[in-house]
């Protein structure tokens, strides 16, 4: 019987077997082990209270100041030295401090830390994100990090498969981010609840890598353990410049066994957008009211890449538009280098020059920690990937998902807008 | 172990943002935490729950973000334990993790409602409604999580793996 590509890479690390089923308990070994500025200092507490002296393994342990850096205060001030000297008294040999990296999200893939067949747990939701480059990479609490970073292991129960299949060719302005609202539109916030979910199709072979981590990135918002996107020419000509050690990329087989198949017909698709105040309440854009925006958000690790920032540049050097004087535009690159590449190409300047604050990378607005913090009835468009009641701010604030080139046209015209309407 | 408390209700998809908002993650302290829990989604629950009182939520509680304040929040206000028809995967690792008590039984969540008494019997499964009197069957842990339970959290646990002796 074939195998998913989530039970041949957790067969792959199983402590006791060969083989694994959907629904099997499994200890496995993990490759890397990630945590950030709000859930490190809880997950270094509890490493203490193990009584553990030394992580697993020092180059696969990653410490990420990203939620609150630059630190915003003192508090987190103090949670981001909780990492600094544990990385140090570790002597982890991969470090991150502001300047020198930006959200986890980005950064990781970005340096090839990690990869294809890699297990990967992360003291973030988002860590689903690793699945684009071919890796089973997931969430946990801040416990099950400290387990890891001590053991170098972790518990998993081996999850079913839902498999998604897009075709057709992309329409003008639809990118991952949309295909990725629209499958968790269909699904709901808890259709792939415990699940793994692969993605597939001529259409995702097509798709560039950035499009894909915006998609892997948005798992959880479905409820998923994980997501994949296969391994292709796509991935190899990313990774392979990238890789920091050998990697073995695992492939699904043909006759593996799933838990239901979605098809999606990309050639009739518009960009989709989420409507407050949960990421499954998609519409396509031309069914939303467009209502006024008082900030608009383009970064997070969902969509804060180069790819994302060209399309922003894209649309005001072709339109030679500015900004709308009453909105605020947030431009936050996910990574440091994807600042620099952006400097490099001229776009901050382009950006400043419409209107917007370009900020170094942080995770910023996207959980309401700093950087564009919403007031009660204030309208967000947000290229992030959650809405929900409060996140960005006052539990009054009403935040709407989009890809970067509706946010880009909803801060040109100070309303929720599709790129056409320039 | 036994436990007994008034319920507070709550709907389907309770995600970890209303839970405790990301704006206070500058604190790890339970208690500093818990003055804030449920704040977005219903103010007077940190100001009148009472120790031992019971969380009741739809399906998939505690989706969102991986962060452990959230059971660490609930847990910090004193509540006793969450039944929820289903649970986000990592909000349900966090809570065993950190010894919060939290039962998946569909019949006895859709039921309750806010200030039922329920008893629970943790050992058993079992859920009682004291004012309808009926008594649910909870989902059966799996067996790894059964025996973090029995250590009383992962850290104990990890400890006893580990073989590290307790100190002091």
């Amino acid at each position: 019987m074939g195998k998913t590509l989530a039970e041949k890479i957790i067969a792959a690390h199983a402590q006791d077997t060969d083989e694994v089923s959907a629904g099997d308990l499994v200890t496995v070994k993990v490759d890397v082990v990630m945590a950030n500025d709000i859930t490190a200092p809880i997950a270094i507490e509890s490493f203490q209270a193990m009584g553990v002296s030394e992580v697993f393994n020092p180059d696969r342990v990653m410490l990420v100041p990203s939620h609150f850096a630059p630190n915003k205060d003192i508090k987190s001030a103090e949670q981001t030295r909780t990492l600094t000297l544990f990385a140090e008294e570790q002597a982890l040999t991969h470090r991150f401090q502001v300047g020198r990296a930006g959200i986890e999200h980005v950064v990781l893939p970005e340096r090839g830390l990690v990869l294809p067949g890699d297990l990967v747990v992360g003291g973030d939701s988002h860590t689903c994100t690793y699945g684009a480059v071919g890796a089973f990479a997931t969430g946990m609490g801040s416990t099950d990090i400290a387990f890891a970073m001590a053991t170098g292991t972790t518990w998993l129960k081996v999850p079913e498969t839902m498999k998604f299949v897009y075709y057709g060719e992309r329409r003008p302005w639809v990118y991952g981010e949309d295909l990725i609202l629209r499958t968790i539109g269909e699904i709901g916030v808890d259709g792939a609840l415990y699940r793994s979910m692969e993605f597939t199709g001529p259409a995702i072979h097509a798709l560039p890598m950035s499009d894909r981590l915006t998609m892997t990135n948005m798992v959880i918002e479905a409820g998923g353990k994980c997501g994949f996107m296969p391994y292709d020419e796509v991935t190899e000509a990313y990774v392979q410049p990238r890789a920091t050690r050998p990697y073995t990329p695992f492939f699904a087989d043909d006759d593996a066994v799933y838990h239901s198949v979605y098809e999606f017909d990309l050639s009739e698709m518009e960009p989709q957008v989420a409507c407050p105040y949960s990421p499954d309440n998609v519409h396509p854009i031309s069914q939303i009211k467009p209502e006024k925006v008082d900030q608009v958000f383009i970064g997070s690790c969902t969509n804060g890449r180069f790819e994302d920032l060209a399309i922003v540049a894209d649309i005001l050097q072709r339109t030679g538009r500015e900004f709308h004087p009453d909105v605020r535009v947030m431009i936050i690159p996910g990574s440091q280098a994807v600042y620099l590449d952006a400097l490099r190409q001229g776009w901050i300047e382009l950006f400043t020059l419409a209107g917007a604050a370009v900020s170094v990378s942080t995770c910023g607005p996207c959980l309401g920690g700093h950087m564009g913090v919403l007031a009660a009835n204030e309208v967000c468009v947000s290229t992030s990937n959650r809405n929900f009641r409060g996140r960005m701010g006052h539990r009054d604030a009403r935040v709407y998902l989009a890809n970067p080139a509706i946010a880009t046209a909803s801060a040109i015209l100070g309303r929720l807008a599709h790129p056409d309407e320039l | 172990m036994k436990l007994q408390g008034r319920v507070w209700k709550y709907g389907d998809n309770i995600d970890t943002d209303v839970i405790i908002p990301a704006r206070y993650l500058v604190t790890t302290d339970p208690k500093a935490l818990a003055a804030h829990c449920m704040e977005d989604l219903d103010q007077t629950f940190a100001k009148e729950v009472q120790p031992g009182d019971i969380i009741v939520g739809g399906s998939n509680f505690g989706c969102g973000s991986s962060r452990e304040h959230a059971p660490i929040s609930i847990k910090g206000a004193g509540v006793s334990c969450i039944i929820a028809e289903s649970f986000a995967r990592i909000f349900f690792r966090n809570a065993i993790n950190i010894g919060l008590p939290i039962l998946e039984c569909p019949p006895a969540a859709r039921d309750a409602q806010k200030g039922d008494v329920l008893s629970v019997d943790l050992a058993a499964g079992t859920i009682t409604n004291h004012r309808t009197g009926q008594t649910y069957q909870a989902s059966p842990y799996p067996p790894v999580v059964l025996a973090i339970i029995n250590a009383g959290g992962l850290v104990p646990y990890a400890r006893n793996v580990l073989g590290v002796q307790m100190k002091g």
